[in-house]
């Protein structure tokens, strides 16, 4: 009987294994890679109305960040300062530059000016800046440097498995309060502080939730 | 095979080319992988509502109206006996007497916890441009912020409730804080620029003997 199948034929089922196995992993690589807030959300930023920067007002002229997000450390939101806050200096600073001239205007006609929003949690969340900050938790856990940044950008992923990698171990990230808004504040690496975090974390009896009634009411 | 191949790197490198690495910035909203329920009808503070001419969520406060839990607790204002005590109290609220005029002496109990919240609030608040000794000597000095140093004889012999005016409602180029502080925080900053204009201008014979042999006078 003269051969059927030529000779390579032999070797198909091992090109095709060989090929489903290189595509799986691209894919599976690729969907771990990209499809998650890691990839989604870091490194947004929206280009803002004004060119306001945190590096400068923030880093350098080291004005503490509840000068304008006044309410971080009373209420659950922490807001975006009004236009008045801004005119509290620049009504006597920089009175003609017209990269400020929205802000002017604002000012005058009371219209806000419109920032476009970069952190954002889904609705069905319920997060609340006041527990996390007067517990010792600074901003830098969640917004990063934002005191180097010229323009703000999401630095972390914010999602529900950054929340709870903290939830689950608080004494890896607890500073002591007064340290909160200085976020250049270094964690120092010595094991006695380390006994300090746990003890903190006993004594004043931080409990972050972790069951899903937690976040999700 | 070998095509395959080809295919095969030729599509990840211009995945990773297209898409870029993690982290990296970019002014694209983030992509949304499921958007189920992340936007609810419901209303979150400085957010926006095309309900209203103003698109704006947070309404401007009617005037001679008090805005829902600021000042008054709400059981105690639908009881029987309800007395409104701190609506008329004008030397908290206004740091003047009944006829108008500014009290002397701050209306709240004096402490060391009072002056340590004043000092919070007044690092928070007024050293851009006061400066932590109260000199006027803050950053913002050089780019033109000419704030008063409270370390005149003017300022030391005015009223505690002239320095409450002047906190809550501004004086001339300086702007009032009266959206950003609590009756009781100004208060507590009076108390504070009290202590600081007894810092710079304390006599020897303030201070008892032993202090006195420590400095070596
Ligand atoms: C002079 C006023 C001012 C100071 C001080 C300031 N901010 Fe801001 N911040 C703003 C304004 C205005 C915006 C909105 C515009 C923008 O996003 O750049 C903002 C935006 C932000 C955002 C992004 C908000 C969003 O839309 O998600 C974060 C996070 C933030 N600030 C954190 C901080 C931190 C942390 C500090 C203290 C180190 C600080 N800010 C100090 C005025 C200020
Ligand atoms: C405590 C005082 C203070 C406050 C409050 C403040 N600024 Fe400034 N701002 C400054 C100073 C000082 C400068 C630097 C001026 C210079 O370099 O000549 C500046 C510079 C700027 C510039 C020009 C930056 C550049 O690169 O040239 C912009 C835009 C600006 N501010 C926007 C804002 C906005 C928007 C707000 C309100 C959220 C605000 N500022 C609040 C003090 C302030
Ligand atoms: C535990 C994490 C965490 C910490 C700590 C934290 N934030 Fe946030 N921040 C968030 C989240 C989550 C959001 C989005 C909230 C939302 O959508 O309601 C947010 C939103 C914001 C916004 C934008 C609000 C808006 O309406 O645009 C500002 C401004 C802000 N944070 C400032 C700060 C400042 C200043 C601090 C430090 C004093 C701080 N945050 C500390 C997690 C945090
Ligand atoms: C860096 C640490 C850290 C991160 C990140 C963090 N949390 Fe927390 N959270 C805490 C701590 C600590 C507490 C406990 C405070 C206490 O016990 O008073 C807490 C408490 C809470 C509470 C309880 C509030 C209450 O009213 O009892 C909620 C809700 C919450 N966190 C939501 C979130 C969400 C949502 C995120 C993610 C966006 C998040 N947290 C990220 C540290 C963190
Ligand atoms: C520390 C706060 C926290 C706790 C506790 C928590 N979650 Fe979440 N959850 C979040 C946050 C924040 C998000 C939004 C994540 C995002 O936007 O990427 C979320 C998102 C989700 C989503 C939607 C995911 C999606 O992308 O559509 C589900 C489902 C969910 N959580 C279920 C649960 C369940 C079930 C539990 C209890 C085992 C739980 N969560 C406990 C904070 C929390
Ligand atoms: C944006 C800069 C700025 C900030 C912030 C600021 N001030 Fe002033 N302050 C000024 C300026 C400018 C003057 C001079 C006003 C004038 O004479 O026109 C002044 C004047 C004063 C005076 C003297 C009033 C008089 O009768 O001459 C007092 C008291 C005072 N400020 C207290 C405070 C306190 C307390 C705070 C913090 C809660 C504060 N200021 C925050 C800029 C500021």
């Amino acid at each position: 009987m003269a051969n059927v199948f030529p000779k390579w034929v032999n070797t198909i089922p091992i090109k095709v294994i060989a090929a489903i196995t290189l595509l799986a992993t691209a894919v599976v690589l690729g969907v771990t890679y990209y499809a998650t807030p890691k990839y989604t959300r870091v490194g947004y930023a929206p280009t803002q109305p004004v060119a306001f920067s945190h590096a400068l007002h923030a880093g350098q002229l080291e004005i503490d960040c509840r000068y304008c997000h006044t309410f971080v450390d009373r209420a659950a939101h922490s807001n975006v300062p009004a236009t008045e806050v801004c005119m509290t200096c620049h009504s006597m600073v920089r009175q003609d530059d017209p990269q400020l001239a929205m802000v002017r205007d604002s000012y005058e006609s009371g219209e806000p000016i419109p920032w476009v929003r970069v952190h954002a949690a889904p609705d069905y969340v319920y997060f609340n800046h006041a527990v996390h900050v007067n517990r010792g938790i600074s901003c830098v856990e969640c917004h990063g440097r934002v005191d180097q940044m010229e323009v703000v950008h999401h630095a972390k992923p914010l999602s529900m498995a950054f929340c709870l990698e903290c939830h689950r171990n608080p004494e890896e990230y607890i500073r002591p309060p007064e340290e909160v808004y200085n976020l250049a504040w270094e964690r120092p690496e010595t094991k006695e502080y380390d006994e300090e975090a746990i003890a903190f974390v006993h004594d004043w009896k931080v409990n972050p939730p972790q069951s899903c009634s937690g976040c999700h009411r | 095979m070998r095509i395959f191949l080809i295919i095969y790197v030729f599509v990840i490198v211009a995945t990773v080319t297209i898409l870029g690495f993690r982290g990296s910035l970019s002014t694209k909203t983030p992509l949304e992988v499921f958007p189920d329920m992340d936007h609810q009808a419901k209303y979150k503070p400085q957010s926006e509502n095309d309900f209203f001419r103003d698109r704006r969520n947070d309404r401007p406060i009617p005037a001679g109206t008090v805005a829902r839990g600021n000042y008054l607790n709400q059981q105690a204002v639908f009881s029987e006996d309800f007395a409104d005590k701190r609506l008329g109290d004008t030397a908290l609220l206004e740091g003047k007497d009944a006829e108008g005029n500014f009290i002397a002496k701050l209306p709240l109990a004096v402490s060391y916890e009072l002056i340590e919240q004043g000092r919070e609030r007044y690092e928070i608040f007024c050293t851009s441009c006061h400066g932590s000794a109260g000199d006027g000597n803050g950053v913002t000095k050089p780019y033109g912020v000419l704030a008063a140093s409270y370390h005149d004889d003017r300022l030391r012999n005015e009223t505690d409730g002239y320095l409450y005016d002047v906190i809550m409602n501004g004086k001339g180029l300086m702007y009032g804080l009266k959206d950003r502080l609590s009756p009781e925080e100004s208060w507590a900053i009076v108390l504070y620029v009290r202590a600081l204009q007894l810092s710079q201008n304390a006599g020897a014979d303030a201070l008892t003997a032993a202090q006195r042999s420590e400095l070596g006078f």
